[in-house]
């Protein structure tokens, strides 16, 4: 695609967001318009506004670059994002959460938490770990747009890629996106949706309908292994003899492992003396460009050495992949959005919880369409690229450096006709734009509200503290943009999973325990939220390889190891779970025994949170 | 079902259907219950600051 288009696009797409922006921000000037307006806001334009938030590109293009690897198993993470992230979340926290939020006059989801449990440190704290974390998600949603970019425009690297799109994120901050118009997001969300009805449909289509596409997903291993055995006898002419058919396998890994690794060449003599160094390997490197199977065979046999069994079926259990997939991928985001703090204060926001209740509607039937779809196209890309005239190999051996975060970038541009480029990218400028927005507004408000004015100055009396938020949100996108240019490749699912994951453990039992637990108190709040984080940082930094693959940052850095736990304890490589199944239940038990162990919050104070009374405060 | 063979696949795909068909169920169930509320005082009140924190923003 020409990158004029991509210029056309952008201007088109934050032209029609700042006007209807507008228009929905003239119609209802501001919240405390909307509260007291008769009407009611439309709960298509809640749910979507939530959706929008909450889905964003790292959840399309990493998470459907993941399924790719992962299988199919990766949809039940949909089933909870459904479940979870919006039935639970609307119908059962949404409502509590209005309702507290407004007794207690909380603006944030840290002074949520600081007001129910009457704690300046909790509130702060839990900023601090807004303010510190998030940006490491920020900067998934980042990667995720930019490797569109990258994939869809000759001539685009992933440096320019990050930085226009970070020019795109100023030029909407400063056009006020992050006032959060809710109308402006309700469209980020339609587009969304219009975009992967698209993309599924016509994915399932070009595969034959639903059944067949499934079955051809199926087959995929066998027919790989099939083109592998029919090109074993010129493998076996190359390699040396008597090799049985395991070894011959390892050779040509080895061999083929020989020939990447030394390709590109720097110049021709680099190119002359490796050919004459290793001829076999390079006899590989021409049977590699000739038969594109043998790619996907040793594609697959990587994948099979982390537990594969193929993209319709589960993992093999207890190996890296399962752990990955059912404790990260899954358990860490499905449960992790529960306690996401630029989500949770959208409940706040709306006027009764009729609006949330028929949110529900709306909201199940478009994350259905996001991260289903997503997911779905992610593992039909392979039958896709798999076909010879698309080159011929599986979705990860199609992409450059096996990079899944480029998977589904390529197959929109490979697979869709040209002019579904264009609305794909409107998909994903949305996508990321709506999350992008909020986070930064989490972030800002997390730094001006309750790090600098509750947690430094003590109180919301000294005056406005706009100056201190502003470089705090401008901080807050410098650092993203430089987390973008630093983590390396394929990390977009991993880096939201961590930030889930870590959310959940810090937040949630205080936020379960704050909103349906009169016994909880002050002291249990602030002992879960000190052993949530403190377990789930030390876990992340330390034990937990992200991906199953990538070493842990500090063990890696102070210790020289890739973590603390390689070797299995009570027959579990615990370096591959991910941190929120072991510090989640941890946090909640010490909610639990701290709270039963102090004293109970007064009555006066419960009777606000859960009742309400005339606030005086600001 | 649905073209695959392992149950811990397509049980996931069918929950994914029953999810979101008892989300537009309970939608459509609970349409007018929770009925509107007469904002309050402190419903207003919230309002007001958020404005204001917006703007600040």
């Amino acid at each position: 695609m020409d990158i004029r288009v991509l210029a056309i696009v952008a201007i088109l797409y934050l032209g029609t967001i700042g006007y209807l922006g507008f228009r929905g921000y003239m119609a209802t000037r501001s919240t405390s318009d909307y509260m007291l307006a008769g009407g009611s806001i439309h709960p298509y334009v809640m749910a979507l506004s939530y959706g929008a938030a909450f889905i964003s590109t790292s959840a399309i293009v990493g998470f459907g670059g993941a399924a790719a690897v992962f299988g199919m198993g990766v949809l039940w993470l949909t089933f909870l994002n459904i479940a979870v992230g919006i039935f639970i979340a609307f119908a059962v926290f949404g409502k509590r959460t209005r309702k507290m939020g407004h007794h207690l006059q909380a603006h944030t989801f840290p002074e949520l938490l600081g007001r129910r449990f009457n704690s300046r440190f909790i509130q702060a704290f839990a900023g601090v770990i807004v303010v510190l974390f998030m940006p490491l998600y920020a900067s998934a949603v980042l990667i995720g747009a930019a490797r569109y970019l990258e994939g869809t425009f000759a001539g685009v690297s992933f440096e320019i890629a990050v930085t226009l799109f970070s020019l795109l994120i100023a030029g909407y901050v400063v056009a006020g996106g992050l006032k959060g118009v809710m109308y402006a997001d309700a469209l980020q969300g339609s587009l969304m949706f219009i975009g992967m009805s698209i993309l599924i449909v016509f994915t399932y289509v070009q595969m034959g309908g639903i059944n067949t596409a499934h079955r051809k997903l199926d087959q995929l291993p066998a027919d790989v292994e099939a083109g592998y055995q029919e090109l074993t006898p010129t493998l076996r002419a190359l390699a040396p003899e008597g090799l049985d058919d395991d070894a011959l396998l390892g050779w040509f890994t080895e061999q083929s492992t020989l020939f990447r690794g030394a390709n590109p060449f720097e110049d021709e003599e680099a190119r002359a003396a490796f050919d004459a160094e290793h001829p076999d390997a390079l006899a590989i490197g021409g049977l590699l460009e000739a038969h594109p199977v043998l790619r996907s065979k040793l594609a697959i046999d990587q994948l099979r050495r982390g537990g594969f069994q193929g993209w319709t079926r589960m993992p093999t259990r207890g190996s890296s992949m399962f752990y990955v997939l059912v404790t990260s991928i899954v358990l860490g985001v499905g449960i992790g959005v529960l306690a996401q703090p630029q989500l949770a204060v959208r409940f706040m926001t709306v006027k009764s919880s009729r609006e949330l209740n028929r949110a529900v509607l709306v909201g199940g039937v478009f994350i259905l369409f996001m991260t289903g779809v997503a997911f779905m196209v992610g593992n039909l890309s392979n039958v896709w690229f798999a076909r010879p005239e698309n080159g011929g190999t599986i979705s990860l051996a199609s992409v450059p450096g096996g990079n899944i975060d480029l998977i589904i970038p390529s197959y929109i541009n490979s697979a869709l006709p040209s002019w579904f480029g264009a609305v794909f990218m409107l998909t994903l400028l949305s996508a990321a734009m709506s999350t992008l927005s909020s986070q930064f507004h989490a972030m800002g408000t997390s730094i001006g509200r309750d790090v600098f004015e509750r947690g430094i100055l003590g109180s919301y009396e000294h005056g406005s503290t706009v100056i201190i938020t502003r470089i705090g949100v401008i901080l807050a996108i410098l650092v993203t943009v430089v987390l973008s240019f630093i983590l390396p490749a394929g990390i977009v699912a991993a880096a939201t999973a961590i930030f889930f994951g870590l959310c959940a453990s810090a937040f949630l039992p205080a936020f379960v325990g704050g909103l349906f637990w009169r016994r909880m108190t002050r002291v249990g709040a602030i002992a879960s939220l000190c052993v949530g984080f403190g377990m789930s940082f030390f876990w992340v930094m330390f034990v937990q390889m992200p991906s199953g693959r990538l070493p842990a940052i500090l063990a890696n850095a102070l210790l020289g190891q890739p973590t603390l736990l390689p070797d299995p304890v009570m027959g579990i490589h615990w370096n591959w779970i991910e941190a929120l199944v072991v510090c989640l239940p941890l946090s909640a038990l010490t909610a639990v025994v701290v709270s039963l162990l102090t004293q109970p919050e007064p009555d006066s104070h419960l009777e606000l949170c859960f009742n309400g009374q005339k606030s005086t405060s600001k | 079902m649905f073209g695959i063979e392992d149950p811990g696949i397509w049980l996931a795909y069918l929950l994914i259907i029953v999810s979101t068909l008892v989300c537009v169920v309970y939608g459509i169930v609970n349409w007018n219950k929770d009925g509107h509320e007469t904002p309050t005082e402190e419903d207003v009140e919230w309002a007001k600051t958020e404005d204001k924190i917006g703007d600040e923003l």
